[in-house]
């Protein structure tokens, strides 16, 4: 998958320090042939403290990407950068390239408003609108001119909540207030506000950790559908979710990516030392 | 990835179940060694009791493979184990099948003992029983040590043992053949010699499997079935 890995080192016999070092590079195939989005020695800071080490890496198109580490690893930081909603935060900078189908996302003349409808984002905790289902769905089309008439805004709306397994369980109640659904079904419609406005790519920071198991099974099966038609960056806290959903998953330590490897090695065999650790629960 | 420890897991109890199942699994290989080493005495010495014990103790060995596989799932169910735990839940659940194979085979070679004993008489054979069991015991009592230290070195050349075993079979196998033209009043208790020779076979195969799979749990390989 990769033969040019700049920052790929080479795997070392010898005992690994558990503590990082500064110059961790990232082991694995951080890079893909067809990449959708490319990150390139990424630094995001914090007024002086740094979040995120010189991160390298690409996302495939139509791939489940799962990032995963301990809190405070940086992997939300990563994954808000990758559509600006760092930007947001006053005191934090993002240095580096991350691009979209080769285009730079931090160009100053980039329309930020565009960018969030391209790369769309899903929270950990279910936030929808105040506003009616029908609403919560209809608003991204709607400010986005993506629906001429009504009858099309009918269709996007239909057609979002089909796809985030929404449908037959509101379609009598469109009408009636997002936050009167339960929590694992305010999450879809989440998920259907954010396809309505046909992203490309959907970011998901810890989409299932405030669900029960079942809804949690939903959201899961939907983001394996989801991946037929769109690129998903999740972050989670369960190995479990990354091990079930993500085709690659990314091992985040300290603010480095240590780690990228297909799912199947990452959870059977992983190559880094801190990987390991952290995935069989172990302190490293 | 080369240094296996089943310890630092942030719940403690889960260090315990895995150093249980590996315990338990030697323990297991210790209980296959001996019965191996009766059986093998059994032939040797004409002894039916010693045969009739290993006949009796197989029970004992089924016991522990149920046991041990259970104590396994219940980890799978409880613990989801990944990575080099993982691969160790799920090499010590095929580990006891073929002890538990060899075991059988052990129980074999005990019943042919017995008739053998039974019969009396010459002790034709014996030397290729003697000669290829020595060759078998060392093998497994290396698997079963390269197991314990989880030597991926001592377990390769422990495979390769098997070839020599492969050999010595063979080579018993002639001789076998010859004494029965020799003498053919002695074809039947040649042919319980010769079952007891393919039982011996047998298990320096399941070493051979239990090699694999120390290879398999330190380096995360699977290297069954490769010429």
């Amino acid at each position: 998958m990769n033969g040019m890995n700049p920052v790929m080192g080479a795997k070392s016999d010898t005992k690994q320090n558990l503590e990082v070092a500064d110059n961790q590079v990232t082991v694995g195939s951080c890079f893909t042939e067809a990449p959708k989005m490319t990150m390139r020695n990424v630094n995001v800071y914090y007024d002086d403290k740094q979040a995120i080490h010189n991160v390298s890496v690409d996302i495939a198109k139509n791939e489940v990407i799962a990032m995963i580490g301990p809190s405070g690893c940086g992997k939300s930081t990563f994954l808000r950068s990758l559509n600006r909603m760092n930007d947001t935060v006053e005191s934090c900078r993002v240095e580096g390239e991350i691009c979209m189908d080769g285009e730079n996302l931090y160009a100053p003349k980039l329309d930020v408003v565009e960018l969030r409808a391209r790369v769309g984002m899903v929270f950990q905790k279910p936030n929808p609108f105040p506003k009616s289902i029908y609403d919560n769905v209809a608003y991204g089309p709607k400010i986005h001119g993506l629906a001429d008439t009504r009858v099309d805004l009918d269709e996007i709306v239909e057609n979002s909540l089909r796809k985030a397994s929404l449908w037959e369980e509101v379609k009598e109640r469109l009408h009636q207030s997002g936050t009167g659904l339960s929590g694992g079904q305010q999450q879809r419609l989440c998920i259907a506000r954010a396809i309505a406005v046909s992203p490309e790519v959907i970011l998901m920071d810890e989409p299932c950790s405030a669900l029960d198991p079942i809804a949690t099974a939903k959201i899961e099966e939907l983001i394996e559908e989801l991946s037929q038609n769109f690129t998903i960056a999740i972050v989670t806290h369960s190995m479990q979710q990354a091990a079930r959903v993500s085709h690659r998953t990314a091992y985040f330590h300290l603010g480095r990516l240590i780690e990228v490897n297909p799912t199947e090695q990452v959870f059977t065999m992983p190559e880094h030392e801190l990987t390991e650790a952290y995935i069989t629960g172990r302190f490293g | 990835m080369d240094k296996m420890t089943f310890e630092n897991h942030y719940m403690k109890q889960f260090d315990e179940e895995l150093e249980e199942i590996r315990t338990r699994l030697m323990e297991m290989g210790g209980k296959v060694e001996q019965q191996l080493q009766n059986a093998i005495r059994a032939i040797g010495e004409a002894d039916s009791q010693l045969a009739e014990e290993v006949i009796k103790e197989e029970q004992l060995v089924d016991n522990m493979e149920v046991d041990i596989d259970e104590a396994c799932i219940l980890i799978i169910a409880r613990r989801q184990p990944a990575a080099s735990d993982l691969r160790l839940v799920m090499m010590v659940t095929k580990a006891v099948n073929d002890l538990e194979r060899i075991g059988d085979e052990a129980k074999k070679i005990a019943n042919h003992a017995l008739i053998l004993a039974d019969e009396g008489g010459s002790s034709k054979g014996y030397t290729e029983v003697r000669h290829l069991g020595q060759s078998v015991m060392s093998m497994l009592s290396n698997a079963l040590d390269a197991f314990a230290r989880f030597d991926v070195d001592a377990a390769m050349r422990t495979i390769e043992e098997d070839k020599q075993i492969d050999q010595e079979y063979k080579t018993a196998l002639r001789e076998l053949a010859t004494y029965m033209m020799e003498d053919p009043r002695s074809i039947s208790r040649v042919i319980n010699i010769l079952w007891v020779v393919r039982s011996l076979e047998r298990i320096g195969d399941h070493a051979k499997n239990l090699c694999e799979q120390i290879v398999f749990v330190v380096k995360g390989k699977d290297i069954r079935h490769q010429k």
